[in-house]
């Protein structure tokens, strides 16, 4: 059931964007679908827009429930609601399903109108960029011309800071969570073991098995299995999990035997019915391909010259996925361009996963910022 | 441009060290403030001098207190340097009764030196005679600047004038500017011995 102060039931909406999209990688998309979620009311000036950005297996179902399902709360409900630090007394907060995903938005797993048939691995590749783009599309569709906020974690934080960059006028405020300006030759490597295991899983298809009434379910979940590894810390697995075995004594075979192989094959398995394995390796290509410094020579600060938003960056001390350092090269950036910056470093136990956790410090920090944004 | 005594002194009733710095500040600067607190030096100055500028700060309390306050703050540890910030990149590098309680005292300066054109640096007195009267009644002192006890004080490194003085020859530091406060009023005569807080302005050497 939501907590008192959720935003209670919501319903996602649609919205046909009939006009075509040039891709980073130089294809094109004629037309898409995008489905997203709104809480609380636009102001008569519509200067309350908050857009909430998600990462790599989130949706636009930021926060709520859906009537026929009430354990379907939001991926960020603890954050987003009525009295929440992102208020929606205050704001008029969106969530959308990127462009790729699948969980209502255009993405391989649809259908294309041209053949009948899913996209499969004939959707292309979408860049943080292209998505951008196309949250600026339904930004015009929802008449919003400026973003008080653009606000998200992880990948999510890749966004918001895109914004700046691409809308330099159309986004006031962005908040940066647990994010970097580029991945590190260490998780681009993360990403691409969890795609080498979907792509060598024997149904996969070449991308197609939707042809094949199957799943690359083997590949996906172990894709999500390492994943999941690098989204917390040695500590919080430690405490959480130990050395406990299931049944209390060793069974001398390689069946479930200590509680985090228990864990991380429920977690995996959970995955397989949810997501997309096309989705996943579309989201994890765009994660690699962020850098917003690469045209300007790998200089951040240059590349941050047309930023005019403040920004709120956090980041946790456990998190070694997207470590303090990674977003402390994104505050250098934002100094060496006398950007409004405040950047918190937030002690927690929870590495990467910090972001979605309700901790009173993260969440006051966040609360903070938000109230001293005029509408 | 002249500086508006009048709000000056209005400030200077609640906090006479504030008043202190903003009278060395020129309208518009840039600013970094060390050891921030809760930012209220910043918002003081923007009120007063129309400054840009952002803190430090380690505490997790203050650095809320600063997003409270509107302040920009950056939360990061003074004692392993300023890497975030890029050489002669402010106009006042301040560090606000805060030097005493840190570790890597002449590299903090450095630093200050690098980052900002200028410096400026406060810290309570060891030398007031009221403190050396404890101690020579045998007793560190506890003082309003100073009040903790010695086994509960985060002042590791008090020092008097002249001993931050001789600091600031060691760092290459050029002093253009002192004052020396006892509560509200400035301290001309005797002012290692009469002063409880202590103003430096300094530059490159």
């Amino acid at each position: 059931m939501p907590e008192s102060n959720s935003v209670g039931i919501v319903t996602p909406q649609y919205v046909h964007i009939d006009k075509p999209l040039k891709l980073k990688s130089g294809t094109e998309i004629s037309s898409y679908n995008l489905v997203y979620e709104t809480y609380g009311s636009l102001n008569t000036g519509r200067s309350n827009a908050v857009l909430v950005c998600h990462a790599l297996s989130g949706n636009h179902h930021v926060a709520g429930v859906y009537e026929d399902k009430p354990k379907s709360t939001g991926w960020w409900d603890n954050m987003v609601g009525p009295g929440k630090p992102i208020d929606t007394d205050k704001f008029f907060v969106i969530g959308v399903n990127n462009l790729g995903g699948c969980h209502g938005s255009t993405g391989p797993a649809s259908i294309d109108a041209r053949t009948g048939k899913h996209y499969g691995a004939n959707f292309p590749i979408v860049t943080v960029e292209d998505w951008v783009e196309t949250q600026a599309q339904l930004a015009e569709h929802l008449g919003i011309h400026q973003f008080a906020a653009v606000v998200g974690g992880s990948l999510g934080g890749m966004q918001a800071l895109q914004w700046t960059l691409d809308f330099p006028d159309k986004v006031r405020h962005a908040l940066v969570i647990a994010a970097a300006a580029k991945l590190t030759a260490q998780n681009i490597a993360f990403n691409d073991v969890a795609r080498q295991a979907i792509l060598t899983d024997q149904d996969y298809y070449g991308g197609d098995y939707y042809s094949y009434n199957t799943l690359p379910r083997r590949g996906l979940r172990l894709a999500r299995m390492l994943g999941h590894i690098t989204y917390l810390s040695d500590h919080s697995m430690a405490s959480k999990f130990g050395r406990e075995l299931r049944d209390g004594k060793f069974s001398f075979g390689y069946d479930v035997e200590f509680e985090i192989e228990s864990y991380l094959r429920y977690q995996g398995d959970k995955f397989t019915d949810l997501f997309d394995a096309n989705s996943y390796l579309l989201m994890t290509k765009a994660l690699d391909y962020f850098d917003p410094a690469n045209a300007y020579n790998g200089d951040l600060s240059a590349a941050f010259k047309a930023v005019r938003a403040s920004f709120l960056v956090l980041s946790f001390t456990t998190d070694w996925r997207f470590s303090p350092e990674r977003s402390r090269d994104i505050v250098k950036a934002l100094l060496d361009n006398n950007i409004n910056v405040s950047y918190g470093e937030i002690t927690s136990t929870h590495g990467h996963d910090s972001f979605l956790m309700n901790d009173a410090y993260y969440h006051q920090l966040v609360r903070a910022y938000m109230k001293n944004i005029e509408v | 441009m002249a500086i508006n005594e009048t709000t000056l002194t209005a400030a200077a009733a609640w906090r006479p060290d504030f008043a202190a710095i903003a009278s060395w500040i020129k309208p518009g600067a840039k600013i970094l403030d060390l050891g921030c607190g809760d930012g209220s030096l910043l918002k003081y100055l923007h009120q007063e001098r129309n400054i840009f500028g952002y803190g430090v700060e380690i505490d997790d309390k203050n650095v809320l207190g600063c997003l409270q306050n509107g302040i920009n703050v950056i939360q990061n540890d003074l004692e392993s340097g300023l890497s975030s910030f890029a050489n002669d990149s402010f106009d006042y590098v301040i560090l606000s009764q805060t030097l005493q309680a840190m570790k890597h005292t002449a590299e903090i300066i450095q630093e200050m030196l690098r980052v900002g054109r200028e410096g400026i640096v406060s810290f309570p007195n060891f030398g007031y005679w009221k403190n050396r009267m404890q101690v020579i009644r045998g007793h560190m002192p506890v003082s309003e600047s100073l009040p903790y006890h010695w086994y509960d004080t985060p002042n590791i490194h008090l020092c008097t004038l002249g001993d931050f003085e001789e600091l600031c020859r060691q760092c290459n530091a050029k002093i253009l500017e002192r004052r020396v406060m006892n509560g509200d009023r400035q301290i001309e005569l005797s002012p290692n011995l009469l002063g409880r807080l202590a103003f430096y302005r300094f530059e490159r050497g």
